[in-house]
């Protein structure tokens, strides 16, 4: 892509071996349109492309983004933190006091995740998170958002009615369980401490963190059951 | 400003599709959105509140059209753009046709990355006036509908609602989104009763908490 010789006063003709020498500039970080590519996809290519040339991005940082996050920061992450507040009630203690602060103590901080707020689900009070105005959400602990979360009928519904919103997901709780809803219109990121699943007293750690997905850390789900997790654990 | 980004409340849109084993991205070119907004954020010719105020600047019709990556690669165009970095002519051509304009920051390296992802972009600034409310304290929103960013979404403007925690002084978007500097106030996180916001109808079990800075709050008495 950096072999390209065009002078300036090209752009009103109409090239064609110029059209089709562009099609072979594949980079090929895309390939999963095929001949197909969407627009989208097209303006993400072009813009790419522009900027390595022009010396705005370097490739190399470009791919360490999409690895750390692909690969290195996920729900998974969440999911430890929630399980040491499970088995250790200091911790649990911190962490609901100053979450970014308990957060770090196991190695995980950065961006959209630098002032992180833990809400605690217990009897009768279950939290359940948004963006209504984008898609904020806490990337050290989470990720990066699902589609649904950053999509228009959350976005919309889940502030006016969470209860059904909830029923989307197939969570239903009790009538009298009070709802609150965390709209994340600042810096604040929050992440739901969901609550402990009953028989698995005496479990350890890395056993509890497998109870806890993604959803239940948003508020749009329960930690698994013991039994839940033994189905999906099945083959 | 009454953008297509200010959802909360509105109707029409569908259910909810949660997706089983929802993969991180959709597609190749997901990566590369996430990887050059990022990485062209990192020139420091915008902040995150001018980001932002790009997207909801987007044309309603195409915002709702929309996957969430490409509101985001559409808006980083029109910062290109504006900031003659890109041009139209070049993304129509899909290569650099103008030399590089002198950006704020170098092009990011791999190790600045690095330090960058760990280390995030904290908004916090020291306080410079004591904090107008405590928690527990009732307040009511301003109503307002600035042409400008803001982010006081419309459904939780007018309303009465308690302080339910006292954050700290943040950078406030409604200066900073539009170059007027960080003028940084204090932020608070504000309860509203589902049935204040949404009516007598509204489900009463309902809560809803909302992050204000303290120029969108006034106090009132219980």
């Amino acid at each position: 892509m950096s072999h390209d010789p065009h002078p300036h006063s090209h752009d009103h003709d109409h090239d064609h071996s110029h059209d089709h020498d562009h099609h072979h500039h594949h980079h090929d970080h895309d390939h999963d349109h095929g001949s197909d590519l969407s627009q989208a996809a097209i303006r993400v290519r072009a813009l790419e492309t522009i900027l390595t040339e022009k010396g705005y991005v370097d490739q190399a940082a470009l791919d360490l983004i999409v690895e750390t996050y692909e690969t290195k920061i996920g729900p998974r992450n969440g999911a430890q933190v929630v399980a040491r507040a499970w088995v250790d009630a200091d911790y649990r203690a911190r962490l609901l006091q100053n979450g970014t602060a308990a957060i770090a103590e196991l190695s995980f901080s950065g961006r959209q995740g630098e002032h992180i707020k833990v809400v605690e689900n217990q009897d009768g009070l279950h939290h359940v998170v948004v963006c209504t105005l984008c898609s904020c959400y806490p990337w050290p602990v989470l990720g990066l958002p699902p589609v649904w979360y950053k999509s228009a009928p959350y976005r919309s519904r889940v502030v006016i009615e969470p209860r059904a919103v909830l029923a989307d997901f197939g969570l239903v709780l009790p009538e009298d369980t009070k709802i609150r809803v965390w709209d994340s219109t600042a810096e604040l990121r929050y992440l739901v401490l969901p609550q402990r699943p009953a028989g698995t007293e005496g479990w350890s750690e890395d056993r509890l963190a497998q109870l806890v997905t993604r959803d239940s850390m948003i508020g749009t789900g329960l930690a698994l059951t013991p039994a839940q997790l033994a189905e999906e654990q099945t083959p | 400003m009454n953008g297509p980004q200010d959802l909360g409340g509105m109707m029409g849109f569908g259910p909810v599709k949660p997706e089983p084993h929802e993969p991180i991205f959709h597609a190749a070119w997901e990566k590369r959105a996430l990887a050059i907004t990022l990485g062209a954020a990192a020139l420091g010719e915008w902040n995150l509140d001018m980001g932002r105020h790009a997207r909801e600047s987007l044309p309603p019709a195409i915002y709702y059209n929309a996957s969430y990556y490409e509101i985001w690669t559409r808006a980083l165009a029109h910062m290109l753009a504006e900031r003659h970095m890109v041009s139209a002519e070049e993304l129509q051509l899909g290569h650099a046709i103008h030399p590089p304009v002198a950006t704020k920051k170098p092009k990011a390296t791999v190790a600045q990355v690095a330090q960058a992802l760990a280390s995030g972009t904290p908004y916090v600034r020291p306080a410079k006036a004591p904090a107008l409310f405590a928690v527990g304290d009732h307040v009511i929103t301003k109503v307002m509908h600035p042409q400008t960013h803001t982010r006081l979404p419309r459904y939780a403007r007018g309303k009465k609602g308690v302080i339910e925690t006292v954050h700290g002084v943040f950078v406030y978007p409604d200066t900073n989104a539009h170059g007027l500097g960080e003028d940084p106030h204090w932020c608070y996180t504000v309860r509203f009763q589902g049935t204040e916001l949404w009516g007598e109808d509204a489900d009463p079990t309902v809560e809803v908490c909302v992050d204000c800075w303290e120029p969108y709050l006034r106090s009132i008495n219980a």
